[in-house]
């Protein structure tokens, strides 16, 4: 992660005042939320605005013509133009409003690969992906007669590039679909390389930003991709909804994803003509108290500076690092602290990470135990399950530490 | 005695550490895997019946998991050793639950009931057996 060095820092303590969840005790001790990477918590700008927009300015978007409806339909598009902004895009109409970042995968795997992939096409994935940049990839190759491909890792648990060339020469490189930060590893990936060597075989890159967004700044345009998606939620927004960004000239080619209401132009019985980008991809009624709530949570992170954050998250990682790995038995996944995110992925010899986990509960240390939706990756790690614990703005050092006294319980009691 | 100690409660460790019936048949009379989507726990089953073809003369299991899942599994082989497969076909899942008698959260329980779950479902492939709750009805392809 770029460390700027004319960030501000951030203090944790004071950012966390923000956060009612803190407010409480977990089995009589300070909670230490160390799952942000599954979803962060919300600070109360964030719910505030949801609670105005609900108090003051609801009805549904794009329709009414009175007062209130005009102002919901401005809250929306207004978060849409903050969406915009923060990933850079050059046109507000390219932002889709979906439920999350799946969401935003799967219309792409949908209404592009659907159309666009056949047999002797490859879609590029890596050993690295969530399920969500995995599973659609996999479905629509499967219909579509197209084929699957990997770029695995090495040992650091970062991407092996010199396999680009052979995977080449599989097929019709169509799609490349890559995270920008892993969510189980934190592995920082080389994305702007991948979207380049997308573009020289003639595909497409897929970005999946929902584990980057939330850390540092994503400039769509710097990094040359085609779509991108993000969830609200895991960026201190409310959960239901996330955003797609793709480039104009193939959005506006691409058929509907989903088809109903608000995505029509006009609606005859024989045809029915699509609406205008980006309503063409928003059927139904959209999550509109939710966006305007993701909204505020991007005025919040932008007030705070995605420099301060990725600078604190970076800290907390290499604290992290040095103080577990002094623990016997431990096994850390992943790359040095300079090339990952705030993110740790570890096993303790001998220990099931749901006992590791259940026993740190105990503790009041929430962290994730599982495969993180990574079956593809626990394979290639030779494990079913790992621990992860991940940090994020609100994030302070004592938590750490209650999660490493909490290690030392969990080899007590399996000693 | 604290939550804590009641969860991982001297048996627990016992059975987990020195679990019973741990290995594989080879052949099995019935057999059957199964997965814990949520944390991708595996445990496989084996079974071996006795010259009536009904009743378990031998029950083992592999895989891996957490204490919860393995011990629970470990009582289990126990339990049901010498037990006919229509009888465990039925065995109420609350009786290896008191068996293992910890306080289980929902997402614990399904790591206590992984490994009774896999075996009500290797005897139905081999027996014909009623499948446990929740499974019966759905698709044989999501038993593997």
């Amino acid at each position: 992660m770029a460390v700027s060095t004319v960030a501000k820092k951030l203090d944790a303590h004071t950012v966390r005042a923000d956060f009612p969840i803190f407010e409480q005790e977990i089995h009589g001790k300070p909670l230490a939320f160390l799952d942000s990477a599954a979803s962060s918590q919300k600070p109360r700008q964030m719910m505030e605005a949801m609670t105005a927009f609900y108090s003051t300015s609801y009805a549904n978007v794009h329709r009414g013509v009175y007062v209130l409806a005009e102002r919901a339909t401005a809250a929306l598009e207004g978060a849409r133009e903050k969406v915009r902004v923060l990933l850079n895009a050059p046109d507000v109409r390219e932002i889709v409003f979906v439920r999350n970042a799946t969401e935003a995968i799967n219309l792409v795997a949908y209404s592009w690969g659907m159309n666009n992939l056949g047999p002797g096409d490859l879609v590029v994935v890596t050993e690295l992906e969530h399920h969500s940049n995995f599973v659609p990839w996999q479905y629509v190759a499967g219909k579509t007669g197209a084929k699957l491909a990997m770029i695995p890792l090495d040992d650091q648990g970062e991407l092996d590039l010199s396999t680009l060339d052979s995977i080449a020469a599989k097929g019709n490189v169509k799609v490349v679909a890559t995270n920008q930060v892993s969510n189980s590893l934190g592995t920082i990936n080389p994305v702007e390389r991948l979207a380049t060597w997308a573009h020289e075989q003639g595909g497409i890159f897929v970005l999946d930003a929902a584990q980057s967004a939330p850390h540092m700044t994503v400039d769509v345009q710097a990094l040359g991709a085609d779509f991108v998606a993000i969830s609200g939620h895991k960026m201190c927004g409310p959960s239901g909804v996330g955003a797609l960004w793709g480039r104009g000239s193939l959005l506006s080619r691409m058929e509907p994803f989903l088809t109903g209401g608000h995505m029509i132009n006009s609606v005859r019985l024989d045809k029915t003509t699509w609406g205008d980008l980006p309503h063409k991809f928003e059927a139904g009624t959209a999550p509109m108290a939710e966006a305007v709530g993701f909204g505020a949570a991007i005025d919040y992170l932008n007030a705070v500076g995605f420099d301060a954050i990725a600078a604190h998250e970076h800290e907390l990682a290499a604290y992290a690092l040095g103080r577990m790995s002094e623990i016997p038995g431990i096994t850390l996944y992943g790359p040095p602290a300079e090339r990952r995110a705030g993110i740790v992925s570890f096993n303790i010899d001998g220990i099931h990470p749901h006992d590791v986990a259940q026993i740190l509960d105990m503790n009041g240390v929430a962290i994730r135990a599982g495969h993180h939706c990574c079956q593809p990756l626990m394979q290639k790690l030779g494990v079913a399950a790992t621990n992860r614990a991940s940090f994020y703005l609100y994030t302070v050092q004592e938590e750490i530490d209650q999660l490493v006294d909490g290690l030392a319980t969990v080899r007590k009691v399996f000693a | 005695m604290s939550e804590f100690d009641q969860m991982y409660r001297e048996v627990i460790l016992d059975h987990y550490k020195n679990p019973h019936g741990h290995g594989v048949l080879d052949p099995a009379d019935a057999q059957a895997d199964g997965q814990n989507p949520l944390c991708g726990d595996e445990v496989s089953i084996y079974v071996a019946f006795g010259e009536d073809g009904e009743t378990i003369d031998e029950v083992k299991f592999s895989g891996r998991g957490c204490a919860i899942s393995q011990a629970a599994t470990s009582m289990l082989m126990d339990m049901v050793t010498g037990k006919t497969a229509t009888e465990v076909a039925v065995l109420d899942k609350q009786e290896l639950l008191d068996e293992i008698a910890i306080p289980l959260t929902p997402v614990r329980l399904k790591c206590a009931l992984l490994g009774l779950t896999t075996l009500k479902v290797a005897l139905h492939k081999a027996k014909g057996t009623p499948l446990p709750d929740g499974l019966a009805g759905f698709d044989e392809l999501e038993l593997t």
